[in-house]
């Protein structure tokens, strides 16, 4: 993207190849290298609680990724992503029920998400702005209730148990083992997603979103593009959701209310609209949240202020009403999110101290 | 140069009971710079939406290349060879002046969803760069090197008239449209677009239609001319006859013309 002012001096591309390359200059590609081998080796020194809440960043992030590339990259909003990370949890329970090995079956969910996520996608990529909030909203209350009624899908209000993570006969659940899956899983589908967005489709993904008529006279379909859109993103929520429900163990139709989809809103919203990046900054923001909180709310233990505002009692109310002010205030003072913060973050150290 | 690249016959368009075009019928050879004038709301940028796709008429024919394209859907005539620009500007704004114009080469290009997600795999990375270079000239031709990273909605307005010009080249088009593509410039920005419009057909062969307000540039540039008043077509001819013809003269001035007169109103 527009990141050519960061290059520093001298540093001259001299083939177009070195032009289109993610990392603008060495140093980003070693510190990206550097910080996921320094991950890798996170459950040698982090506790299980710490792992827990990079496991959640992880799944989190990826669903959350997918659906800024639908209402972030190609211009479309979306109130139901929950139902389809709930869908792709379900679905992989479902086939590593029916004999598929955990790892395919979490891929094989994902494509079984990217399935529903079309059929929703085929009438809702047809209408646009609030007509289409309402038809996924739509897609939100029917899969919920399908979710409900599908017993022998879902295993109803029950619930159900999910297998775990095993590959080559070698079990991955637990804390410390299963972070590496999800690790894996993160790189990848980032990476794919950042190539997407420099090449053929992922540009007009972009161009339906930025002006949609002159897109359509450059040769893009924009029923295929939008519709795309939803199937993409519905891939992410279902690889998303199915990593959840192995590393839970245990997949329930409770929590895939609207409310969770808002959630996966703000995360895209405080991360910033149109980032790959941006996704994972703002789902760790949205993790880190409530624990932040917590952690507020126990160190104020027992003072004047815990006995005013009853803050042991108060913390889950209180959480949603953080929430709910942090996306505001984000709205209001950074409507670019984080992704921007850090950009010109990086911007100000290039020029320091000359800043202006 | 006889072939007739694009044959426009006797479109009508409505918008319920307005008439936005009656019978325009016109065509433009290949190689040739034809251009389109009239008084605002004449029906001139209706028919370039007409010959764009975006609006389909209610009566005639538009055929391109002896085909019939009048129901052709409007991202179907990227590939047949239909370029345009836009009267108000229509960048992709928040992306790269160079992602805009490469979203031009979209039909030219065969990389997808998966191809593209894999890069390296699969030949994407390899079709990018070819078509990087090819973008490249277009870039050099339309002299906005400096740009080529910026954003396109930070440009100021005459940068922004060329990178959309640009991205129409990137198209490879046999047939542009060109929908004012000097308006709000200053001379000289005038005199350099005029040039780009020049050399494209010239140099790289590309037959234009091009709608602008500039007498003095369509005089000087175009080969024919034709002028739409109230959705009709008035006059075609040289540039220099259509200078000397009354019926263009009296609808720019607003004097009476009996052709104009409503048909219904002259039968009654």
């Amino acid at each position: 993207m527009a990141m050519d002012t960061l290059r520093p001096c001298g540093d001259f591309r001299s083939s177009y190849g070195a032009d289109q390359t993610i990392f603008t200059t060495r140093l980003t590609l070693a510190f990206l290298i550097g910080g996921i081998a320094l991950l890798a080796l996170a459950p040698l020194f982090l506790s299980n609680y710490f792992l827990s809440l990079l496991i959640q960043i992880g799944y989190l992030g990826i669903a959350a990724l997918g659906l800024n590339i639908l209402v972030g990259f190609s211009g479309q909003i979306s109130i139901g992503h929950a139902v389809f990370y709930g869908f792709g949890g379900f679905a992989s329970v479902f086939l590593a029920e029916h004999g598929v090995p955990v790892p395919i079956a979490i891929v094989l969910a994902g494509l079984w998400t990217t399935a529903v996520g079309l059929l929703f996608g085929i009438p809702a990529a047809r209408v646009k702005g609030l007509y289409l909030a309402i038809a996924t909203l739509a897609a939100q209350f029917i899969l919920q209730d399908f979710f409900v009624r599908a017993e022998w899908f879902t295993g109803g209000t029950h619930g159900a148990i999910a297998p775990p993570f095993e590959i080559f006969g070698y079990d991955m659940s637990g804390d410390q083992r299963y972070f590496y899956v999800v690790l894996v899983f993160v790189v990848v589908m980032y990476l794919f997603a950042t190539n997407l967005m420099r090449t053929r489709d992922g540009r007009a993904l972009i161009a339906v979103r930025d002006h949609y008529l002159s897109a359509e006279m450059m040769g893009v379909n924009l029923t295929k593009y939008r519709t795309m859109a939803f199937g993409i993103s519905s891939f992410y929520a279902g690889i998303g959701g199915a990593l959840y429900a192995h590393y839970i163990g245990y997949m329930s139709v409770e929590g895939l209310d609207i409310l969770f989809s808002i959630q996966f809103l703000a995360m895209i919203i405080i991360g910033g609209l149109g980032s790959v990046m941006g996704s994972l900054l703002g789902t760790i923001f949205m993790v880190l949240l409530p624990e932040m909180t917590g952690a507020l709310a126990s160190a104020l233990q027992g003072s004047a202020i815990d006995k005013a505002l009853h803050l042991k009692d108060g913390i889950t109310y209180m959480r949603e009403m953080l929430i709910g002010a942090v996306i505001i205030l984000f709205l209001i003072f950074e409507p670019d999110g984080l992704a921007h913060r850090w950009r010109q973050i990086k911007a100000y150290w290039k020029l320091y101290p000359f800043s202006y | 140069m006889t072939t007739a690249l694009l044959d426009v016959r006797a479109i009508s368009l409505r918008f319920g009971g307005l008439r936005a075009l009656s019978e325009v019928g016109f065509s433009v050879n290949s190689g040739e710079l034809f251009s389109i004038i009239g008084p605002n709301g004449a029906g001139k940028t209706s028919l370039l939406n007409c010959i764009s796709g975006r609006y389909s008429p209610q009566d005639g024919e538009i055929r391109f290349e002896g085909r019939d394209i009048t129901r052709q859907k409007p991202s179907k005539r990227a590939a047949i060879g239909i370029g345009r620009t836009f009267q108000n500007l229509a960048l992709f704004s928040h992306m790269s002046v160079l992602d805009n114009i490469m979203v031009g080469r979209h039909h030219l290009l065969k990389n997808n969803l998966f191809t593209g997600a894999l890069y390296w795999i699969g030949g994407a990375q390899k079709e990018e760069l070819q078509h990087r270079r090819k973008v490249e000239d277009v870039i050099d031709f339309l002299d906005i090197q400096h740009v080529r990273k910026a954003t396109a909605g930070t440009l100021s307005y005459g940068l922004r008239k060329r990178v959309e010009l640009a991205r129409a080249v990137a198209l490879e088009p046999k047939l542009i449209l060109l929908d004012e593509p000097m308006a709000g410039m200053n001379l000289e920005e005038k005199e350099d677009m005029a040039r780009y419009i020049v050399d494209l057909n010239e140099e790289w062969g590309m037959t234009i239609i091009m709608i602008e307000h500039d007498m003095g540039v369509v005089m000087d540039i175009s080969h024919r001319v034709m002028v739409l008043d109230f959705g009709r077509k008035i006059a075609e001819g040289l540039p220099e006859e259509i200078l000397a013809n009354p019926h263009v003269r009296k609808a720019y001035l607003g004097e009476e013309d009996p052709l104009l007169e409503e048909p219904e109103a002259l039968s009654a």
